[in-house]
């Protein structure tokens, strides 16, 4: 295994055989690769087994509540904006408890990763069914299958305007790469749906399956046509992997829109308040 | 006739302007020299309905309601209706025939064809100036302010709105003149070096002054106000406002802010910090510091959305799974209300903890005259530190409190965690670890300074009235009137950790007494709960009104008697 800048010593907490492992590895030698400084680096993520990846990583991280990455996320960016923002959970943790988070950040457009392992099941509980498991999928809890129609992160980022969608497959070690790259370098919010298979509770979306039931989206697909890329979100069997979506025009991201950052640049905890406009709230 | 105080009703519907009049006006009462207060009272309508205010017009300092109406102004037809019982033959009643004569009183009448004059203008729009032509007139404010004040108030409208205006104020004038109605309170001139405010200014004063650079919060009355006056504020002052997608956001918005250095608040009422809750424990984790305005309103559930109560406390004191310390601040003063509010940045800043602001709707819709607090006198500490690359973000330290670094300033990482954790910031199932970051988090308050409690009647009392919060001024102005030289008042601005002085203070009175906008006396269990102190009257009201004067006055009196 290659080593990088953001390795870190220690036991970790997932079964043998997750694919939390290789994205892990995959996601340190992404940020290794583009030369990006640790210091500069948090990562904010929720609760589950991929929520835990922070843990892993030689960099800032706040690990919060469940589903609750986002908006820690968003905070810090807008507080900072010089920091690398990663906010990183599961399908359980992001499309789930944190749904409605996630509705709204994309519409916020802050200057964030978005990864989201996406196993279709709930690992850190045991097996129960996840917003993105499919019909019919049988669990304890489900016993007669999932009745609920799954959640589509693609379609709904797309329509709710984010200017950068992505899916990958933890199997395809260079895809990923270089989808998180280019998610790292998109100004604005950027979604990787990552499908990371889970070895103990997902019997049916394994392996072998994601990378039968999934193809990578060719050289010659055209990422910049909306309507076209949300018609390809909604593609299902096989699964299309790759950047699906890409706003040509750069979107000026939420810290940029905000008053407060069009008076001036500075980060917001750089700035000091003047007397003079302390004295001017009590006039 | 000269009196201490005069206290004149506004009775109209929502959208009608009534917030022009009443701002207007204690402007000018203020650069008039009188002392003023105005309490409001809404109705959950944003047209029709009846709202009222009442403005107090006061000799010495005043921030209490009362049932008595010396003046009402009639501004719609269903404007008696719900007064009658504040209404006698003292009540001076003033506003078109048909509605001062819609329901049948004792009252003094005096009717003003307001509409008709109106008409002559152009607009009903101007009836709101017409009455601050009355008023202004038989209160004998300054003519000459009254005109600054409206010509600034609608320049911004164009010349000819100005003049209709000016206009409105003249025909309000004549008919004040005509009434042969005068009423007369003493001046004190240091009144126009104060400054005239809203309650909700003074948190969103406050907040700014204790370096707040970040709100996010999910409207909801009667918080909103402050969250308002902030966004008001965000180009002038770089505060960052974001309207978050529900309060749950909004919590935690806050706290990653503060993680990232900011120094962050919210601002909410009960529903909205019920969910909360989960935030304020990861707070106490994770040693984040928080500031949280909890703006109370009447409960359970959506209660009564825009009137007053104390019910919060044991929200605000319970909040959160888990054990960790916490700091309740709660203003009865609008001084209060600002240097609570900078206390609140630096209290949580200081020990990394979650700090409460508790107001309530009758606090922040009303309005009053403040002494200026001079902000670039109060004190602030900046506690993040640069990390080097050893740094530990939970280093255990005999205080319990770990130096505060920020990710990216520095050479070391912040890792923050809402597991148990180590030093490091890294998740632990080690019971030795556990007990010993508990213990840490649990200790932090250990060299907090209280914010002391105040005594305000005789030093060797024997009846101890308590209070905390928007009471204040009515326990403080009904205490004066009882005059009794045994009986004082005590107010607790820091509500908890109870202070230090507690025990003692109550101690020394032989009989206490306890008054709380709120069915179970929540402040009275908490007392019991840490001293073991039970009080011997409790006077509790829980029908969304604030006390009035008259009301405790009686309520105490009974009790002395």
């Amino acid at each position: 295994m290659k080593e990088t800048r953001f390795d870190i010593k220690g036991d970790i907490a997932w079964c043998p055989g997750c694919g939390n492992f290789l994205l892990l590895q995959l996601l340190k030698e992404s940020l290794d690769e583009l030369d990006v400084d640790p210091t500069n680096v948090v990562i904010s993520s929720g609760i589950g087994q991929a929520a835990k990846m922070p843990q892993y990583v030689n960099t800032s991280f706040f690990n919060g509540l469940h589903g609750r990455g986002l908006p820690v996320a968003t905070a810090i960016s807008l507080t900072n904006p010089e920091l690398l923002v990663i906010a990183e959970g599961g399908d359980g943790d992001m499309y789930g408890e944190g749904g409605n988070h996630f509705l709204h950040t994309v519409r916020r457009n802050p200057n964030i990763v978005h990864l989201v392992h996406n196993n279709m099941v709930y690992g850190l509980t045991k097996g129960q069914a996840s917003p993105t498991s499919p019909r019919g999928f049988k669990t304890p809890l489900q016993t007669e299958g999932v009745i609920l129609e799954p959640l589509n992160p693609l379609a709904l980022a797309i329509t709710l305007g984010a200017g950068f969608v992505a899916r990958t497959f933890v199997g395809n070690r260079e895809l990923t790469k270089d989808v998180v790259k280019q998610a790292i370098a998109h100004k604005g919010y950027a979604l990787v749906d990552i499908f990371d298979p889970c070895v103990s509770f997902n019997k049916v979306n394994t392996f072998a399956w994601y990378k039968e039931h999934s193809y990578v989206l060719g050289d010659d697909w055209d990422s910049s046509n909306k309507i076209q890329s949300l018609t390809k979100s909604m593609e299902n069997d096989p699964f299309p992997l790759g950047v699906l979506y890409k706003n040509p025009e750069e979107q000026p991201s939420l810290a940029e829109m905000h008053p407060a950052y069009q008076e001036e640049d500075t980060p917001l905890f750089k700035r000091k308040r003047s007397v003079k406009d302390l004295t001017a709230l009590m006039a | 006739m000269e009196r201490q105080s005069y206290s004149i009703v506004l009775s109209g519907e929502a959208g009608q302007g009534l917030q022009t009049i009443e701002s207007l006006f204690i402007a000018l009462l203020q650069k008039s020299g009188y002392h003023a207060f105005i309490a409001k009272e809404l109705m959950s309508r944003v047209r029709g309905g009846n709202n009222t205010s009442e403005i107090r017009i006061a000799s010495k300092r005043v921030q209490a309601f009362v049932d008595r109406i010396d003046l009402l102004i009639v501004l719609s037809k269903d404007g008696l209706d719900r007064l009658l019982d504040r209404i006698d033959e003292n009540t001076l009643i003033i506003g078109e025939e048909d509605y001062i004569k819609s329901r049948k009183t004792d009252a003094r009448l005096y009717p003003v064809n307001v509409k008709e004059q109106m008409e002559e203008i152009g607009s009903q729009l101007y009836t709101n100036t017409f009455f601050v032509g009355v008023l202004s007139t038989l209160f004998s404010c300054d003519e000459n302010i009254a005109r600054t004040l409206l010509s600034e108030q609608f320049s911004r409208k164009g010349e000819s709105i100005v003049e209709n205006n000016s206009k409105a104020f003249d025909f309000g004038k004549k008919a004040a003149e005509e009434s042969n109605y005068h009423f007369s309170v003493k001046r004190d001139d240091s009144v126009k070096k104060m400054k005239a405010i809203k309650g909700f200014e003074t948190i969103g004063i406050g907040a700014l002054s204790g370096g707040c650079n970040f709100v996010a919060s999910y409207p909801m009355s009667p918080a909103t106000s402050v969250l308002v006056y902030l966004a008001s504020h965000e180009r002038s002052h770089s505060v960052l406002v974001e309207q978050a997608e529900d309060e749950i956001a909004a919590i935690n918005m806050a706290i990653g802010a503060w993680y990232a250095g900011a120094r962050a608040m919210v601002t909410t009422s009960g529903g909205g910090f019920a969910l909360m809750t989960e935030g304020i424990s990861l707070s106490g984790i994770t040693e984040t510091p928080v500031v949280v305005h909890l703006a109370q309103r009447p409960g359970p559930g959506t209660g009564l959305p825009t009137r007053t109560e104390q019910g919060d406390l044991n929200l605000a004191l319970y909040a959160g799974h888990g054990d960790f310390p916490r700091v309740i601040l709660a203003p009865g003063t609008w001084e209060d209300g600002v240097l609570l509010s900078h206390e609140a940045f630096e209290i949580a800043d200081a020990y990394q903890v979650p700090v409460f602001i508790l107001t309530d709707q009758y606090y922040l819709d009303g309005e009053g005259i403040m002494e200026k607090v001079d902000l670039s006198k109060l004190e602030r500490t900046n506690h993040v530190v640069k990390s080097n690359a050893s740094y530990k973000r939970y280093k255990i330290t005999d205080s319990g409190i770990s130096e505060r670094a920020i990710p990216g300033q520095g050479k070391g990482f912040v890792c923050v965690d809402s597991d148990e954790h180590t030093e490091e910031g890294r998740i632990t199932e080690n019971a030795a670890v556990r007990q010993a970051m508990m213990d840490k988090r649990m200790r932090k308050l250990s060299a907090y300074k209280d914010i002391d409690p105040k005594i305000i009647g005789p030093k060797n009392y024997t009846t101890l009235v308590v209070g905390w919060g928007s009471p204040y001024g009515a326990i403080k102005e009904a205490v004066a009137n009882l005059d009794d030289k045994g009986v004082a008042f005590g107010f607790f601005p820091q509500v908890y950790p109870l202070p230090s002085r507690t025990k003692e203070i109550l101690e020394k009175a032989k009989h206490l007494i306890l008054v709380e906008n709120n069915a179970s006396a929540q402040f009275g269990q908490l007392i019991r709960r840490d001293l073991g102190i039970t009080f011997d009257t409790t006077i509790l009201q829980y029908n969304g009104s604030p006390f009035s004067v008259e009301q405790l006055v009686a309520r105490i009196g009974e009790v002395l008697a």
